[in-house]
């Protein structure tokens, strides 16, 4: 295989060798079928042992109150009624808090200081001033409307732009300089001005995309036991860093990592939102241990949207195409501003996320990206499906569309024109990314073969004659999947880049009992994904067992590995690798046993249908158990040497497939998001311009997440991340007005798509080209809908409503900025 | 006002006796009073529909009630759907057709289908939708949810023969 490399780039070894052990087939037993979900059962039955569901003995409630202003100095607080209450143990005040917990963990350079309960000042509406425990939630809630707080509101910063500009009382952290300006640098990558320069046309546009998040069903919350005997803290968590980084509020909280021990729950949905509520956290264990009791709090559905760790990118990009008029792409430039709101969690990683496939699917020589990253007094942002990289996916999107207006060109044609090409791969982007492979016309092909597209134009003539606005949207995007933790820190200044973590490993601990069933550690928990799903199917694999004998556990800090857990698409592939190397210690051991019970050479054994049998030889056989009873309890029988001691029993680490640091002076980023999934999004759509409204009438998602291990759980995660991303384009907003007030803080404004918003149906296509990096193949799929449905729907309204001549550069598109483009047109 | 009232329901066919605050609301009530974990609390303004039980026999938001103004009233929760270990045709349909991801709705889910199916065996596509559109659900974008209620009147029917 022949890499493509950019010249900028050193071609030289800078693609290390695969380390794939298990090669993609298509005979598989268990891998690529649609086994119902392991999972389920507890979760139908009402057994879900959720953060809420945890109870223990003693249990005190903890309630928070919060800001009303969005910036002001915290003069006076009186919590003497508070305290007076019947039934209330504890209140705790910013300043009491930061006598005993330190700030809470967060990944930015340089650092922004941020307590689990403010101090001196408010930064946002809804962040925590104090918070109360008592007997019960009741009366901890009735406690904090009795605690006075006497403020100085401070001058309130919304716009982004303005930030930039801030001064004197209007800057957030005065400590990290004199405006909110929190970081700008350009990162340019390959040879823009010479592109630029060859361009016969530029195309630029002025885009907006808005926050809004993932906003599970079941909030953030925590369960928190100090026992002062030990000094050791147990926390029960909806957190996914159990066994990653989890460790780092223990350091906030004083202690070290052993004891402060995380225990994982079943999550009611995270898409990103429950990494690492690192508030929730340290607030839940700082109050535990100054109570003296085990202490639950979970956040209200009004303290999550005002105060969570995950509203999703907020971004004004200015940006440049540069195109020759046969519609050839060569180069793109932007300027990005990103309002983080008041703190930072994961530094400027949304950006770092977003470079790893800003050429989209595209043949782009070069990019260059001026990134302005400021503070403003709202939520701070965290992870939200996608990472960032769903807001780059609709930029580049809305950029190649408007290149086609421009070029009169059929926006598919464009696009097939830029796309990679099978016999490209591995393909180096700009930023020093790698594309491990694809095959992009066959999914776009096959997209428009499910839709059957002609007949979807003739709909849309057959509309348009009739006066009835109808469109056709595509979107031809890239799926990054299994990230390393370079792109965390590697846009953070060069000189100082912060906690710079290279490795984002998960493992798994397998272990067969004296009657043959397979139990399978997970360091990592359930967070609505379909980990024990996966690992059942792949364990059967590697076995050769029916799934019911496979049983999945999860591992807290005092019994898993390093293990970064689900997120960027990871989780599947990951673990995989980890099952495999652990299985494969095991088989050999297992092999070595069976050699001696059959009086055969291991190399002439194999695993079948439950069994280990000599190949060729039906019949020549032990069970699983047999091997497994021998193994536990007839140690004598077998030689000496720690390869037949007693029990079976392996663990195993994996780490990163392909992955490679950053260049030093940034002219590339390195390898760092490199299993590449793909998809191609259609949508019909009907616009109402007098109303606004808009059906969706058909809409179809292929995507090549590399060798699907569960077809139906991969539909659910396009289907469910399709309605997400529907939600972003249509109708979601973490809408601030001028004052700082959360305009869209319940689920009655906060708008999720219900049934009616929906399309009748999503049909999905998959397309399977094989990682050569990872273990069958795999490449991950979690994000993917949500990172293709705005580029889609946005065209899709813009094509519907080219009879006024509508651009489409701002979502989300409710009906009033709907209304708003079609009454500018008629005037 | 009284600071405490006592609450006569049965749940799932169970008679209880509790005596709690007026306030106390329905979705803890079942939760913390009878420990019933089962039906969850997604936003606690009756959108969302997670909460949802069925109250003599109509579904209702457990988070928009207060335990008080059920006295005597007959509650179904998730917990009482399955008989003697086994799930009833709407659950094993869930299962079957990926109806759920996180399951954090799926209670509430099931306590509205349940209801359609209860009054119409035979639901059609669009009265399934109309039920389901009642409900939030973050994760699976409805579509199987909807292929499950379908399967289960299929199922309930097979049963019947």
């Amino acid at each position: 295989m022949t890499a493509y490399i950019p010249k900028h780039i050193p071609a030289e070894g800078y693609i290390p060798p695969s380390r794939q052990r298990e090669k993609p087939k298509s005979d598989y037993k268990w891998i690529g079928k649609n086994m119902k979900r392991v999972e389920d059962p507890r979760l139908l039955t009402g057994q879900g042992g959720y953060i809420d569901d945890v109870k223990l003995p003693n249990m005190a409630h903890a309630a928070v109150l919060r800001s009303d202003r969005a910036h002001a100095r915290i003069k006076r607080i009186d919590v003497s009624k508070a305290a007076a209450l019947p039934g209330v143990l504890l209140v705790m005040t910013g300043e009491d808090a930061k006598k005993v917990t330190g700030p809470t963990a967060q990944f930015a350079s340089p650092p922004v200081v941020q307590y689990c309960i403010a101090v001196d000042r408010v930064r946002h509406v809804g962040e925590a001033v104090a918070a109360v425990v008592a007997e019960t939630r009741y009366i901890a809630e009735d406690a904090c409307e009795l605690i006075a707080v006497e403020y100085e509101d401070l001058p309130v910063v919304i716009d982004p732009e303005a930030a930039i500009n801030s001064t004197g009382d209007a800057v957030l952290h005065p400590e990290r300089g004199p405006t909110n300006l929190a970081y700008r640098k350009t990162f340019s990558f390959g040879p823009v001005a010479d592109d630029f320069a060859k361009a016969d046309l530029v195309v630029e546009r002025k885009l907006r995309w808005p926050r809004s998040g993932g906003q599970p069903l079941e909030t953030v919350g925590a369960v928190a036991d100090y026992q002062s005997g030990t000094g050791k803290f147990n926390v029960y968590a909806n957190s996914s860093f159990v066994n990653y980084v989890g460790w780092l509020v223990g350091a906030s909280l004083g202690v070290p990592a052993h004891k402060f021990n995380l225990i994982p729950v079943t999550t009611g949905g995270s898409f990103g939102s429950k990494l690492f509520p690192h508030k929730v956290l340290t607030l839940t264990a700082t109050l535990a241990r100054a109570c003296g009791r085990p202490v639950k709090y979970l956040e209200d559905r009004i303290d999550s949207t005002t105060s969570c760790d995950n509203h999703g990118s907020d971004r004004l990009y200015r940006c440049k195409l540069a195109l020759k008029k046969d519609g050839t792409i060569l180069g793109l430039k932007f300027q990005v501003i990103d309002d983080y709101g008041a703190y930072l969690q994961f530094g400027y990683g949304t950006h770092g996320n977003s470079l790893c496939q800003i050429v989209g699917p595209y043949r782009i020589n070069s990019v260059e990206m001026e990134l302005v990253a400021v503070m403003t007094n709202k939520c701070q942002q965290g992870a939200y499906r996608g990472f960032g990289s769903e807001v780059t996916n609709w930029m580049i999107e809305r950029m190649v569309d408007a290149g086609a207006d421009a070029l009169k060109m059929d926006p598919f044609e464009i696009r097939r024109k830029n796309l990679i090409q099978p016999d490209q791969f591995p393909y180096v982007i700009p930023s020093g990314n790698v594309y491990d492979s694809g095959n992009y016309p066959a999914v776009m092909d096959e997209a428009v073969k499910i839709a059957n597209l002609e007949k979807w134009k003739g709909i849309q003539a057959k509309g348009r004659a009739a006066g009835r606005c109808i469109g056709i949207g595509v979107a031809s995007c890239q799926e990054r999947s299994v990230f390393s933790a370079t792109e965390f820190w590697s846009l953070n200044p060069t000189d100082n880049p912060g906690f710079q973590l290279t490795s984002s490993p998960e493992s798994t601990q397998i272990r067969i009992d004296p009657t043959g069933c397979i139990q399978v550690t997970l360091g990592s928990p359930f967070w609505g994904n379909s980990p024990e799903t996966m690992a059942t199917q792949i364990v059967a694999e590697q076995f050769q067992t029916d799934p019911a004998n496979v049983n999945i556990v999860y591992a807290d800090t005092n019994s898993g590995f390093n293990s970064t857990g689900p997120g960027g698409s990871r989780f599947t592939v990951m673990i995989a690798g980890a099952i495999v190397g652990a299985s494969m210690k095991l088989k050999e051991k297992m092999l070595r046993i069976a050699g001696k019970m059959l009086e055969a050479k291991p190399t002439d054994l194999e695993f079948r249908e439950g069994k280990i049998g000599v190949k060729g030889v039906p019949g020549m056989e032990k069970t699983i158990g047999e091997v497994a009873i021998f193994a536990h309890y007839f140690r004598l029988s077998l030689p000496d040497g720690d390869e037949y001691s007693s029990g079976l029993e392996a663990s195993y680490v994996y780490d990163h497939p392909l992955t490679t640091m950053p260049a030093n002076d940034r002219s590339h980023l390195g390898i760092f998001y490199p299993i590449m999934g793909h998809m191609c999004h259609l949508a019909l759509v009907e616009v109402e311009p007098k109303t606004g409204k808009i059906k969706i009438l058909d809409y179809v998602a292929v995507h090549d997440a590399g060798t699907v291990v569960n077809p139906m759980t991969l539909a659910g995660h396009i289907r469910g991340g399709t309605a997400q991303g529907i939600g972003s384009a249509l109708y979601e907003h973490f809408y601030y007005d001028e004052a700082g007030q959360l305009l869209t803080a319940t689920l009655v404004d906060y708008l999720i798509p219900t049934l009616r918003e929906m399309p009748e149906q999503i049909r999905v296509g998959h397309v399977e080209t094989p990682s050569p990096f990872t273990e069958y193949g795999i490449k991950g799929g979690g994000e993917g809908g949500r990172m293709g449905a705005p580029g889609a729907l946005s065209r899709a309204v813009e094509d519907a409503l080219s009879p006024y001549g509508v651009k489409i550069d701002e979502l989300p598109l409710t009906p009033r900025r709907v209304r708003a483009l079609v009454r500018a047109k008629e005037r | 006002m009284s600071k405490s009232v006592t609450v006569n329901v049965r749940v799932n066919g169970k008679a209880y006796t509790r005596t709690v605050e007026p306030r106390m609301l329905l979705s803890d009530f079942l939760r913390e009073e009878l420990e019933l974990k089962g039906t969850h609390v997604g936003c606690e303004h009756g959108v969302c529909g997670t909460c949802t039980v069925l109250l003599d026999g109509q579904s209702a938001r457990s988070c928009l009630l207060f335990a008080a103004q059920i006295d005597g009233a007959e509650v179904r929760t998730v917990e009482g759907l399955a008989q003697n270990g086994a799930m009833s045709p709407l659950q094993q349909a869930f299962w079957e057709k990926h109806g759920l991801q996180c399951g954090f709705c799926t209670p509430g889910m099931l306590m509205v289908a349940t209801e359609l199916l209860e009054r119409n065996p035979n639901p059609s596509l669009e009265e399934i939708r109309e039920a389901v559109s009642s409900n939030l659900c973050r994760c699976t974008g409805y579509y199987n949810i909807v292929e499950a209620v379908q399967a289960a009147v299929a199922l309930s029917k097979e049963a019947r023969k």
